[in-house]
């Protein structure tokens, strides 16, 4: 704010870029030798990549396939059926964003660029290109209205997040009761969805479902009670004793041998299940590092203040443990995103493991490097996001405490 | 056999802390090595004595932070037993201030003070905040109450901690070193506090290495050495005519230093 007061003269870019090279790149004269080198190396390699993307490579394989890296083998006559479960997040990412942020217009513009973008280029149906623009309205909407109630939304917002979980398991699955009558007439099996979808309901699931395990798991580690303690030290130690590999094959497989045979768990909750154990145990160090920076005097000033341990921990302890350990959890739900991949093992068909049935089709011998660079960018890009996300949320946190 | 104890002792005046050879050791170490003392309603007791002596134990087993290994500790009518509702009981009773402040760091000075009455006794926001505004312009801070305690000097911050503490209006206010940590040029505005609280009636036990806030403020000096006490008094008997060694060597250590 105060350069704008500052009244010195701008100098012409040329001149800026000059100063900033000689800065950066060229002084002292061992830098300027490194630039020689490194220049044209980094220009040949960048020279070669972009000239395979434009050129050389073939995305037609991508192209083709859309649908499948998107939502695996759904049927397509089901298909709104995604389309209407994309429509309940974005309109919730909408509502949110407006009850937090107000009018801000970053976000609904870029979503509403990115739609048009999208819509234009993107190698979709007609109508798959008027849904997209469909759902971009739908993000602007649902932030007018988030910005219109305010703050006043906020509880029912985090509700209806919670709400929607469900409702996307009815819509994309028809889970149920088994008395209840089905809710569609098409039954879709759970191994049916898949692609980035199956990734992200993984993860998302993961993510929210192991959070308050985790917390728990490491209050309990730090207990005085001793069976607390003792349960939680063996399920932390032994589940990060194991790959996740193997607590897969334990859900998938060892679990249906010891239910009675006419309980049988949805593939893809065997898959969820384990993966939520696993990442709860290692949530768990992660948040006792987080408890055990915290003071002594803060426990015993809340103590001194009368509150319970329940109090204690709710108000005191986990707001400032868990502020500690937002980039040790990050990494973590980064990790988790990632390893999603594995419950290839038990037949669930996630992006990677489309990939690699998209690339063992005969007429797209040999294009593995087309298809494994498309879906490392939605890797990174999802990756890129939650790291972002979290040095933001670090940000704002900082700032309302100095 | 506590259920018949919870409130003995009350009708033998208007003592409010009641210790009979209260003892506490950690591992093979005794702190306290059987102390017997009351402490009247309204009084203002100051304990003094080296470091290491057993004092700031002392008041930690008053509301129960440090657990006592035997003896009993009768607060305002309630033993201090294991059982968890006698303790927070006490604890709603007793505050206390801390040498390192204890402030909570990712909250405003406002939602310090007000959080305890809120969620502990229930009280409404609006009723909390009035009462921390009145506190917060009792200590002379008011126009601080919508910092954080990581923007405020460390006087400014051990006078929130009593705000604080007394926000939940307790019968009984400890003060365990509470100018230890701060600059020489802080520790006159906290006293200052301290003084009108005791002005104002409060039960007071105060661990401090301040004599002259002692000398003037206290109804009653203990002076405790390796675990016992040694001597306790008024402070004229204290100051000018102390009858243990003891008591002499320290004096004359920290008044001649």
């Amino acid at each position: 704010m105060t350069t704008t007061t500052q009244t010195h003269t701008t100098p012409s870019l040329i001149t800026s870029i000059w100063h900033w090279l000689r800065d950066n790149l060229l002084t002292p004269w061992y830098n300027a030798l490194i630039t020689i080198i490194v220049t044209p190396i980094v220009a040949f390699v960048l020279y070669r990549i972009l000239a395979w993307i434009f050129f050389a490579a073939e995305w037609d394989v991508v192209k083709q396939n859309l649908r499948l890296f998107m939502v695996g083998p759904y049927p397509q006559e089901e298909l709104w059926r995604s389309w209407v479960t994309l429509g309940i997040v974005v309109l919730l990412s909408g509502l949110s964003w407006g009850a937090w942020r107000g009018r801000e217009w970053t976000a609904p513009i870029s979503v509403v660029v990115l739609g048009i973008l999208g819509a234009l280029f993107l190698p979709i149906t007609a109508a798959s290109k008027i849904n997209l623009l469909i759902m971009a309205a739908i993000f602007v909407g649902g932030q007018f209205l988030g910005a219109w109630k305010g703050e006043h939304l906020r509880k029912y917002v985090v509700w209806l997040w919670v709400l929607s979980f469900f409702i996307v398991l009815i819509i994309l699955w028809d889970v149920r009761p088994s008395s209840t009558p089905p809710f569609f007439e098409a039954n879709i099996p759970s191994g049916q969805v898949g692609g980035l979808t199956l990734t992200i309901l993984l993860a998302v699931i993961g993510i929210v479902a192991s959070f308050p395990i985790g917390v728990l798991l490491a209050l309990g580690r730090r207990s005085s009670l001793p069976v607390v303690k003792t349960f939680s030290i063996l399920y932390i130690e032994i589940i990060r004793g194991v790959p996740l590999v193997t607590v897969l094959w334990t859900a998938s497989l060892l679990l249906p041998l010891f239910l009675p045979s006419d309980i049988r768990v949805d593939k893809f909750i065997r898959a969820v299940t384990g993966i939520t154990l696993f990442s709860a145990a290692y949530l768990a160090e992660n948040v006792r590092g987080g408890l055990q920076a915290i003071p002594k005097g803060q426990y015993e000033a809340a103590q001194a203040l009368g509150l319970n341990y329940r109090q204690m921990m709710q108000y005191i302890i986990l707001p400032q443990a868990l502020r500690i350990v937002i980039p040790a959890l990050v990494g973590q739900f980064i990790a988790l995103f990632k390893d999603t991949t594995l419950v290839l093992i038990v037949g669930l068909l996630e992006l990677l493991a489309i990939a690699r049935s998209v690339i063992s089709q005969p007429e797209f011998i040999g294009l593995q490097r087309e298809v494994f660079v498309f879906i490392a960018l939605i890797y990174w890009v999802f990756s890129y996001s939650m790291s972002y996300t979290s040095r933001r949320i670090e940000e704002r946190l900082n700032v309302s405490r100095r | 056999m506590t259920q018949q104890q919870s409130h003995p002792q009350t009708a033998n005046g208007d003592d409010i802390i009641i210790m009979e050879n209260v003892k506490k050791r950690f591992g093979d170490f005794w702190a306290l090595k059987g102390i017997t003392t009351r402490v009247k309603r309204q009084e203002v007791v100051v304990i003094i004595g080296p470091s290491g002596s057993g004092k700031s134990t002392l008041i930690r087993c008053i509301n129960h932070l440090e657990k006592h290994d035997e003896g009993r500790i009768i607060v305002d009518g309630i033993e201090l037993s294991h059982d968890v509702r006698n303790i927070e009981a006490i604890r709603r009773e007793v505050g206390m201030v801390f040498q390192q402040f204890n402030l909570f760091p990712h909250m405003t000075v406002l939602d310090n003070i007000t959080l305890a009455p809120r969620i502990v006794r229930k009280w409404p926001r609006e009723k909390a905040e009035k009462l921390a505004m009145e506190l917060l312009d009792r200590v002379g801070i008011a126009d601080q109450a919508h910092k954080y305690p990581g923007q405020l000097s460390g006087g400014q911050q051990q006078r929130v901690a009593i705000a604080r503490a007394l926000a939940m209006q307790p019968k009984i206010m400890l003060f365990d070193e509470p100018t230890s940590a701060l600059d020489p040029e802080m520790i006159k505005e906290v006293l200052d506090v301290m003084r009108e609280l005791a002005r104002s009636g409060m039960t007071m036990v105060v661990v401090t290495h301040e004599m002259g806030f002692a000398r003037e403020v206290a109804d009653r000096i203990i002076f405790m050495d390796a675990g016992q006490i040694v001597e306790e008094g008024t402070p004229e008997h204290f100051f000018t005519n102390p009858r243990h060694e003891r008591t002499k060597l320290f004096l004359s250590q920290i008044l001649h230093h």
